[in-house]
């Protein structure tokens, strides 16, 4: 497997399978009394987040802790340091603490990559700007064939802003590479032009499309797009794209309703739907921790992640970046 | 790459029967006793020997399997991190004697990280050890309290456990990388 992860596009489907498979090992670990295994004991993993983010960064934090690696968390607050030299410089310093991952979560699309050309350990990213979120895709994965049983053939909707989601780049680029068939649902302004070579559908009616949905993954409305104008207003894109009481029950009875978090409840899915009994999203908080133990000791736990340091700059570009924030 | 079958079916069988009659023996029936077995083989010859002890004592003896990847001393030798098999222990281990149970009992390294592994289960009133097979070249202080057969083995031999449950068949076997020619007597000490 590569030294890294980077985006979707560096894991075989095979190595996806292995990833969900050690996963399976990590979430019964951490259904024990001791919820540690001495698997990563000296290894040292690093937390460098240049946004904000809750969730990621606790749910890597306590993944390289069960696995008894040591954590440091490197939180820049967001706003003072700005791209180039002073990544580049905190990389060499992580380096030359001796860092043998570095989970990195950044505004700017790419930015892990470039961290691969500084730094000899294994870069995990967190989330890059509006390219790719590959943990979340996983967990989400984990979660769908731990729920139906399968990933093959599943129909699943990601609903909302695609356009500037990363978790529905990762998640799409993914489900297709296991043979799901997935559908884009939103308005126009919010599905990106190249939709189509990513191998999916595209909807404008979440109506018809939900009849027919094994998952159906909602999307974060992020609010100061409104301000941007990509649609007219909050309560209009509730009531046309929301995941109401009444739209849910369109739902065939097995369909899962899922959503990466931060929900905003009353906007894109309605609050006792978000407590349905087929919502997977707090089986998502959880299984990303043992997701992210499995990728961690994967690209950890063998000697590899300390050779051929020349190497780290032939990574290769996973696709195109589309245009935005 | 031709191999020696040092143990059959037969064998394989008996030696099992014999174990958990030493089981029963040393710990004065199966009461207050659980098989953990040690994936991959360990777990199905504890089942086999849960069975068996079953058959004898008329009792019910509670089997889990243990997976020591996560355990493992050579995180900086190897190459690669392991493949993971599951573990399953569904029962509560405080105050039971647990008896390991392992295919090949070699360098005791395995049987370390399963004592780390099993201690963070609870706390065992006992451990005691079954393996199938012991080849000897110890690296730890550890040795096995039930024993199907004592193999002396030249350190750089394989020995394989083949069952039915994962191989289709029972039988102990020994790889000699140097020799081409072998015969079943070909073990040496």
């Amino acid at each position: 497997m590569n030294r890294h992860l980077l985006s979707i596009h560096d894991l075989s489907a095979e190595e996806v399978v292995r990833i969900l498979d050690t996963a399976e090992s990590f979430r019964e670990v951490g259904t024990r009394v001791i919820k540690k295994v001495p698997a990563l004991r000296g290894r040292t993993v690093v937390n460098l987040f240049y946004e904000n983010s809750t969730r990621t960064r606790i749910s890597f934090e306590l993944a390289a802790k069960r696995l008894s690696a040591d954590v440091i968390n490197f939180s820049t607050g967001g706003s003072s340091v700005s791209k180039g030299e002073s990544l580049k410089d905190t990389a060499l310093t992580l380096q030359a603490m001796g860092a043998d991952a570095i989970v990195i979560r950044h505004s700017s699309s790419g930015a892990p990559l470039t961290l691969t050309r500084w730094v000899r350990g294994s870069v995990l990213n967190a989330g890059d700007g509006t390219h790719e979120h590959p943990t979340q895709a996983l967990l989400d994965l984990y979660t769908m064939r731990d729920r139906l049983g399968r990933l093959e053939g599943l129909r699943v909707a990601i609903v909302g802003d695609v356009l500037h989601s990363r978790v529905a780049r990762s998640l799409s680029f993914a489900l297709v590479k296991m043979g799901a068939e997935v559908t884009l649902v939103g308005p126009p302004t919010l599905i990106p032009p190249d939709a189509a070579a990513w191998g999916v559908q595209v909807s404008h009616d979440i109506g018809a499309v939900l009849p027919k949905l094994d998952v159906c993954y909602m999307l974060r409305v992020q609010r100061e797009r409104q301000r941007q104008q990509y649609f007219p207003s909050v309560r209009e894109y509730a009531r046309l794209f929301g995941l109401s009481r009444e739209r849910a029950g369109l739902l065939p009875d097995r369909a899962l309703v899922m959503h990466p978090g931060p929900m905003n409840r009353g906007v894109e899915i309605d609050s006792d739907v978000a407590d349905l009994p087929r919502a997977a999203i707090e089986e998502q908080v959880t299984n990303g921790i043992a997701v992210r133990m499995s990728l961690l000791f994967i690209l950890l736990g063998g000697s590899g992640s300390q050779e051929d340091e020349q190497e780290a700059g032939a990574v290769r570009l996973p696709e195109e970046v589309p245009a935005g924030a | 790459m031709p191999a020696a079958r040092l143990m059959d079916e037969a064998e394989v069988r008996r030696s099992i029967t014999r174990i958990a009659h030493e089981i029963i023996e040393r710990n004065k029936g199966a009461d207050g006793v659980v098989l953990v077995g040690i994936a991959a083989r360990g777990d199905d010859l504890a089942r086999r020997l849960a069975r068996e002890i079953g058959r004898i004592e008329g009792q019910t003896v509670p089997v889990g399997a243990l997976d020591i990847t996560f355990y493992r001393d050579d995180i900086g030798i190897r190459a690669e991190a392991p493949e993971v098999h599951e573990t399953r222990i569904d029962f509560d281990i405080n105050g039971w004697t647990v008896v390991l149970v392992d295919d090949v009992l070699f360098t005791g390294r395995t049987i370390r990280s399963a004592l780390d592994a099993l201690v963070d289960f609870g706390r065992p009133t006992a451990i005691q050890l079954a393996v199938l097979v012991d080849r000897g070249h110890r690296e730890l202080p550890i040795r096995a309290d039930f024993v199907g057969k004592n193999l002396p083995t030249r350190k750089d031999e394989d020995v394989r456990v083949a069952l039915r449950e994962v191989d289709g068949e029972d039988a102990v076997l020994v790889d000699d990388p140097v020799r081409s020619e072998t015969g079943t007597e070909g073990v040496r000490s």
